[in-house]
C-alpha cells in the first residue's frame, strides 16, 4: 500500500484548520486512509475524533498510508500535502 | 407589562423580538432503538453543516463545520454500534450515547491545550442526539432579524455560531459580571443583562425592553416606561460624550484614563476612544496558540506595533499570565488539581523557564526603538520576595517602571511590603475578587460572590490604596470594575490613582467622573466600605451620586 512519512507543519499541529483540510479530503478521496506517528498504531484518518486524539504537535513525522487502488497515489499526495503545510500563517491566533 | 432584573453588565436601551437560544438538556429516559441513535446524529451532522454553510461569519463557519464535522464522524458511529444491538428497543439510550462520547472525550481533555476545548463540542453534540430522538429540539441558532438574544448562558461556541451583527442585545439568566457574555457585549457595545433568573420565562417572540445599564428586562414594554428610559441613556451618554480630554474630576483633580488591550487592533480602539494609555496591556494572545515559545524577534514585531499605535502614549504590559483559565501549551504541562491556585502568572519562572526573561528583554526592546513610555508590571505576586525578584530582572534590561499586580489577598495584605520593592501597583480586580471571595468567577451560581463592589473586595483595595499612597506609588485598576462609572468613584475615593478598562467604557467613565468632586469620592468610598454586602455597597453609593 502506498505510505508516506511527512512532518507536520502547522504550528497548531494537527487540530482546527488543518485537521479539518486532512479529515476531508481523507472523507472525499473514497479510499480507506490511514495516518499515524511512524511505528505505531494508526488510525482512520477520516475520522475527525480519531485525528483529533492522536494529539500530534507541530514538527512531528506522521506516516499517511492509502489503501491499493485507482488514484491511491493522488490521494496520498493530497493529504500529505495538507500535513506538509503550515495551514495557520493567515491567521496566528486562531 | 412585567420586569425582571437581572444585572446590567453593558449600557443600552433597546426594544426588540426575542430570539430564544435553549440547549435541551433531556433529564429523562429516552427509550430507543441503536438505528434511531444513528439517525438522530445524522442529522444532528446534517443540521450542523446546513448551519455552517449559512453562517456568514468566518469564525462561526468553522466552529460549525468541526461540530459537523465530529458528529457525522465514522469513529463515533462504531462507538454507538458497539453499545447497542440492532433491533432492541432500550428503555433508555442516554447512558449508551454518552459512553460512546466519553472515551473521545477523556482523551481530549487529557491532550489539554485547545484539544480539550473541543470537548464542549463533544458535549453539546450529544446532548443535541439526546433531544433530537427525544423530540426536544434545541431552537435554531441562526439569526436572520434583529433580535434581543435570551439564553440560559451562551457559551463561547454559541456567540462564534451567532451572527452577532443581527443582536440587539444580550440577557442570559446565569452568568456575572466578568463572564463571556458580558464580555462580548461589551466588546460589540450592544446592552446586557446577566444573571436573571427570571428570564427563563421568555419565549421566542416575545416583545422586551432592555436596559444593560440597570440591568432590567421589561416584557411587553408601553411607550411611556421605554421612553423614560431611552431618554434617561441619552442623557447619560451626551454626559459621556460632553466630555473630552484627559480624565478629571470635576474639581480638576486628575484621574489617568487608559485602556485595556489584547492586541494592535485593540489599541487601534484604545487610541481613537481618547485613551491616555494602555493601562493593561495583555501578552497572553501571542502564546496561547503555540506549541513553541515565540522568538524575541517576534515579540519585538508585534510589541513595535502596540507601541506604535499608542505612539506618544504610557503602555502598562503585563507579562505572561500564563496559566488557569488561560493555559499556554508548552508552559503549563502538568496537569493541576488547582489551576487557578497553581503556577500560574510570575510562579512560572519557578520552573526555571527563560520565558519572562526573553519577554523582557523583547519589550525593552521594542519600548527602546519606539521611544515608548513601557511601565512593565507581573501578574500573580504574592510576596515582597517575588515583586522584589521580578523588579530585579526587569531593571536589568533597563525598564524604568516596574510593577506588580495586586490580585492576590496577600498582596493587598502585604501592599506596604510588595509596593516598596516596585514603582507602582495595577489591582486585578477580577481575580482579586475571585481570591478575596474564594469563589470561581467562572461558577455562575456564585455569581453574587463575584462582585466587585463586596466590601470584603473594596477594604483589600483600601488597604493596598493607603499603602500605595502612603509610598506615593501609583496605583491604577485595570479589571472589569474600573468600566462601572459608580465603582471607578469609589475607587479614586479610596486612593486609586488611573483606571484602565475596555475602550468602549471610557467615555461614560470620563464624563461621569467630570461631575463629582474628591470629596464625593472619598465620601461614596467611605460609605461602600461600610456595607454588608454588594447591594447595599451599590445601592447606598447610588443613592448619593444619582439621587
Amino acid at each position: 500500500m502506498p505510505s508516506q512519512v511527512v512532518k507536520v507543519a502547522s504550528s497548531v499541529g494537527l487540530h482546527a484548520r488543518p485537521a479539518s483540510l486532512l479529515v476531508k479530503a481523507a472523507a472525499a478521496s473514497g479510499v480507506s486512509c490511514t495516518i499515524g506517528r511512524v511505528g505505531d498504531k494508526a488510525v482512520n484518518a477520516a475520522s475527525m475524533l480519531m485525528v483529533l486524539a492522536l494529539g500530534v504537535k507541530f514538527g512531528e513525522d506522521l506516516e499517511i498510508t492509502v489503501a491499493e487502488g485507482d488514484g491511491a497515489d493522488a490521494v496520498l499526495a493530497t493529504l500529505a500535502d495538507i500535513v506538509g503545510t503550515n495551514h495557520d500563517e493567515e491567521n496566528p491566533h486562531a | 407589562m412585567s420586569s425582571l432584573i437581572g444585572i446590567g453588565v453593558s449600557p443600552g436601551v433597546v426594544v426588540g423580538e426575542v430570539h430564544r437560544i435553549r440547549h435541551t438538556v433531556v433529564e429523562h429516559d429516552v427509550p430507543g432503538t441503536c438505528q434511531q441513535v444513528l439517525d438522530a446524529l445524522a442529522a444532528v451532522g446534517a443540521d450542523l453543516e446546513r448551519r455552517a454553510i449559512a453562517a456568514d461569519i468566518e469564525v462561526a463557519r468553522e466552529v460549525l463545520q468541526a461540530q459537523a464535522m465530529i458528529a457525522q464522524d465514522p469513529a463515533l458511529v462504531e462507538a454507538i454500534s458497539a453499545r447497542l444491538t440492532d433491533d432492541v428497543v432500550y428503555p433508555d439510550v442516554r447512558p449508551a450515547i454518552r459512553d460512546s462520547f466519553a472515551g473521545f472525550r477523556a482523551a481530549l481533555e487529557s491532550l489539554g491545550g485547545y484539544f480539550a476545548e473541543r470537548v464542549h463540542d463533544l458535549d453539546e453534540i450529544a446532548d443535541r442526539t439526546i433531544a433530537e430522538i427525544s423530540g426536544e429540539k434545541s431552537g435554531p441558532v441562526i439569526l436572520s432579524a434583529p433580535s434581543v438574544i435570551v439564553a440560559d448562558d451562551l457559551t463561547p461556541a454559541d456567540t462564534a455560531a451567532l451572527d452577532m451583527r443581527f443582536a440587539l442585545a444580550l440577557v442570559v439568566a446565569k452568568g456575572g459580571p466578568t463572564s463571556h457574555t458580558a464580555i462580548v457585549a461589551r466588546g460589540l457595545g450592544i446592552p446586557a443583562v446577566v444573571g436573571c433568573g427570571e428570564a427563563e420565562s421568555l419565549e421566542s417572540g416575545d416583545i422586551v425592553m432592555v436596559d444593560g445599564r440597570h440591568g432590567l428586562v421589561e416584557r411587553n414594554p408601553d411607550e411611556a416606561t421605554v421612553l423614560h428610559h431611552k431618554t434617561r441613556e441619552d442623557a447619560l451618554r451626551a454626559r459621556a460624550a460632553a466630555v473630552t480630554g484627559p480624565g478629571r474630576l470635576s474639581d480638576s483633580t486628575p484621574v489617568n484614563l487608559l485602556a485595556n488591550a489584547g492586541s494592535v487592533s485593540d489599541a487601534v480602539s484604545a487610541a481613537n476612544a481618547g485613551a491616555e494609555g494602555i493601562g493593561l496591556f495583555r501578552t497572553e494572545l501571542l502564546f496561547l496558540s503555540r506549541e513553541t515559545e515565540p522568538t524575541v524577534d517576534e515579540q519585538v514585531a508585534l510589541y513595535t506595533d502596540v507601541f506604535t499605535a499608542m505612539a506618544g502614549h504610557k503602555v502598562v504590559v503585563r507579562t505572561l499570565d500564563a496559566g488557569s483559565d488561560k493555559p499556554v501549551p508548552f508552559l503549563n504541562t502538568v496537569a493541576e488539581e488547582n489551576p487557578a491556585l497553581g503556577v500560574r502568572g510570575w510562579r512560572l519562572t519557578r520552573n526555571g523557564t527563560g520565558v519572562m526573561r526573553r519577554q523582557l528583554q523583547a519589550l525593552a526592546q521594542a519600548a527602546a526603538e519606539t521611544h515608548t513610555d513601557l511601565w512593565v508590571m507581573a501578574p500573580m505576586i504574592d510576596t515582597p520576595a517575588e515583586a522584589a525578584d521580578f523588579a530585579a530582572q526587569a531593571r536589568e534590561f533597563g525598564i524604568r517602571h516596574v510593577g506588580v499586580m495586586i490580585e492576590t489577598p496577600a498582596a493587598a495584605l502585604l501592599a506596604d511590603k510588595v509596593l516598596a520593592e516596585v514603582d507602582f501597583g495595577s489591582l486585578g480586580t477580577n481575580d482579586l475578587t475571585q481570591y478575596v471571595m474564594a469563589a470561581d468567577r467562572l461558577d455562575a451560581r456564585l455569581s453574587d460572590l463575584t462582585d466587585s463592589w463586596h466590601p470584603a473586595v473594596l477594604r483589600a483595595i483600601a488597604l493596598a490604596a493607603t499603602n500605595a499612597t502612603t509610598l506615593a506609588r501609583p496605583l491604577g485598576v485595570c479589571g472589569e470594575a474600573a468600566a462601572d462609572p459608580h465603582l471607578a468613584a469609589v475607587l479614586v475615593g479610596l486612593g486609586v490613582t488611573s483606571l484602565s478598562m475596555a475602550p468602549v467604557a471610557l467615555a461614560e467613565v470620563r464624563g461621569f467622573l467630570a461631575t463629582v468632586d474628591r470629596a464625593t469620592c472619598i465620601e461614596v468610598s467611605q460609605v461602600a466600605l461600610a456595607a454588608s454586602s454588594a447591594e447595599e455597597a451599590k445601592a447606598m453609593v447610588s443613592a448619593i451620586l444619582e439621587p
